[in-house]
């Protein structure tokens, strides 16, 4: 069954600066399964930011059209939920306070729920005790689970995540994508997970779509043999690294072809 | 183990700064004994404290205290309802910003002290105008501070909010208040400090009673006992509402990161 429908989907930005036109996203479609793992990697400038941003109702776009369950998406909703690349977190509020952000806004859960929620998810992502605090007292990793346990316990459909482990460190960074993989397989969500990063791409997900740059296109699309669950040992496996190869020399390409069309002559 | 203090290590700070203090009325007030500070330029600090001690049983200064606080209280209370409000109105609403920019800039720029005479012309020498000057000097680093804190919303919070369907009432009540909590609490402690500075002036420039009536009294009498009274009551009112207000933003901040 299809969750997430993009079908077709153009962007334009106007540079002010510039006074000109530049098209982001080009007739971009994606369909992702209902508790399927999507993965889009992509050179920087390809628009991958956008896309997520147009799914999340965040920006309005210009031409085709964004579904989730057969219905238009219209704004942002209460089926999706994201994850920023910055952990976004009011600093003025506790841990607990945080997580319960979410929710509060949408309306859609009792007091008790609430409380029962937030109790649950701030568990889940490891954080037990930390309740109290605030998240200038947290660690950037820590941060990045409050963002994503504060998403999760709006009971979204569907997880939307932009580099949400980009700005951390090589090591937290690897034991934050398992840590996430063992999250993802109890919450059990649709995923579309933004990244720059092949080997995230691939580790993490049940697909990976590579994106083109200038206007932002869909180049192809992998699916990634390995079962489930995944350690990072997989990451050292010939099988993966061939894999990694495949869609690095792709981006490559890519990159060449802006070369090219940048250069010239 | 942590390693032991010693009782001066403990209160540096305290011995230093009271020996400092306590030195320097030592030797002020030998000098005054010794009879070599002439009353007319400056007084010495038993004089002081007898004056002090004559105001408070037989002359008017609970009285002028009285007055002077009310006037401060009244005023500073009005520029904090008015300059929170009409700071996020102008904050909030880019329309009533930049119809009231040119205005707030012109009068922001001019000092409170130029605006004193028409004042005086609008309420009279009585209290209401010492009231008035307090209002205008404490209201406009209240409302120039709320108005940057409501501004000063985080873009990042602000898409966070709005991905989860944040209505603007909700980004309002949740995002854009509580940033600017401490903007608030930064503007209020100006406005104290401004506002002690406008009661002492108003009182200078008109009237027949309180602490800066006090102050100018004292002054053109060469009573300058009377004058010293004055000078040190202000100061320490702006040290402990300075004080007051500093607590209070300490209070709101304690989510802030330790500096």
């Amino acid at each position: 069954m299809v969750k997430l429908e993009a079908s077709h989907v153009s962007k334009r930005y106007w540079l002010e600066r510039e006074g000109n036109e530049v098209l982001a996203l080009s007739d971009v479609s994606l369909s992702i399964e209902d508790g399927e793992f999507m993965a889009i990697v992509g050179p920087s400038g390809c628009g991958k930011t956008s896309l997520l941003n147009i799914i999340a109702g965040l920006l309005p776009y210009d031409q085709g059209s964004v579904s989730t369950d057969g219905r238009k998406v219209n704004g942002p909703g209460i089926d999706r939920a994201v994850v920023f690349q910055h952990s976004s977190l009011l600093p003025w509020r506790t841990i607990g306070g945080n997580v319960r952000y979410g929710m509060e806004l949408q309306r859609r859960f009792d007091k008790a729920a609430m409380a029962e929620r937030t109790d649950y998810f701030i568990k889940l992502v490891g954080l037990g005790g930390f309740e109290k605090h605030y998240p200038s007292e947290l660690s950037g990793g820590m941060q990045q689970r409050v963002n994503l346990a504060r998403a999760l316990a709006a009971d979204p459909a569907v997880l939307l995540m932009d580099e949400p482990f980009a700005a951390l460190d090589a090591q937290t960074r690897e034991f934050m994508q398992s840590e996430l993989l063992k999250i993802w397989a109890k919450a059990r969500k649709t995923v579309l997970f933004i990244t720059h990063q092949i080997n995230e791409a691939i580790y993490l997900a049940d697909r990976v779509t590579v994106m083109s740059a200038r206007p932002g296109r869909v180049k192809d699309i992998f699916s990634v043999p390995f079962g489930r669950p995944r350690s990072l040992h997989l990451k050292r496996e010939r099988e993966f690294l061939e894999l990694e190869d495949a869609i690095w020399q792709l981006i490559e390409e890519e990159s060449a072809n802006i070369g090219v069309v940048l250069a010239p002559d | 183990m942590r390693p032991k203090k010693s009782f001066y290590q403990r209160h540096e700070a305290l011995i230093l700064g009271g020996g400092a203090v306590a030195i320097t009325i030592a030797i002020w007030q030998a000098l005054w004994s010794a009879g070599k500070i002439s009353p007319l330029f400056l007084s010495g600090p038993s004089a002081i404290v007898k004056q002090f001690d004559y105001g408070l049983t037989k002359g008017t200064l609970l009285a002028d205290m009285r007055y002077s606080g009310t006037n401060f209280i009244l005023g500073f209370a009005m520029a904090l309802v008015s300059g929170v409000a009409f700071g996020i109105i102008i904050g909030w609403y880019r329309t009533a910003r930049l119809v009231f920019d040119p205005f707030l800039n012109a009068l922001y720029a001019t000092p409170r002290i130029a605006m004193i005479p028409m004042i005086i012309i609008w309420f009279g020498v009585g209290m209401w105008s010492k009231v008035f000057i307090v209002f205008i000097s404490a209201f406009f680093p209240i409302l120039v501070n709320t108005v940057g804190g409501v501004r000063n919303m985080d873009r990042d919070l602000l898409r966070a909010a709005r991905a989860f369907c944040a209505s603007d009432w909700q980004i309002f009540t949740t995002l854009a208040l509580p940033g600017a909590v401490p903007f608030i609490l930064t503007g209020i402690r100006q406005g104290v400090a401004l506002g002690l500075i406008g009661v002492v002036v108003g009182e200078m420039f008109g009237g027949s009673q309180g602490v800066g009536f006090m102050v100018a009294y004292g002054g053109q009498t060469f009573a300058t006992d009377t004058l010293f009274v004055g000078v040190i009551i202000v100061a320490f009112s702006g040290i402990l509402f300075t004080w007051l207000a500093e607590r209070l933003e300490r209070r709101f901040s304690r989510w802030r990161p330790e500096r």
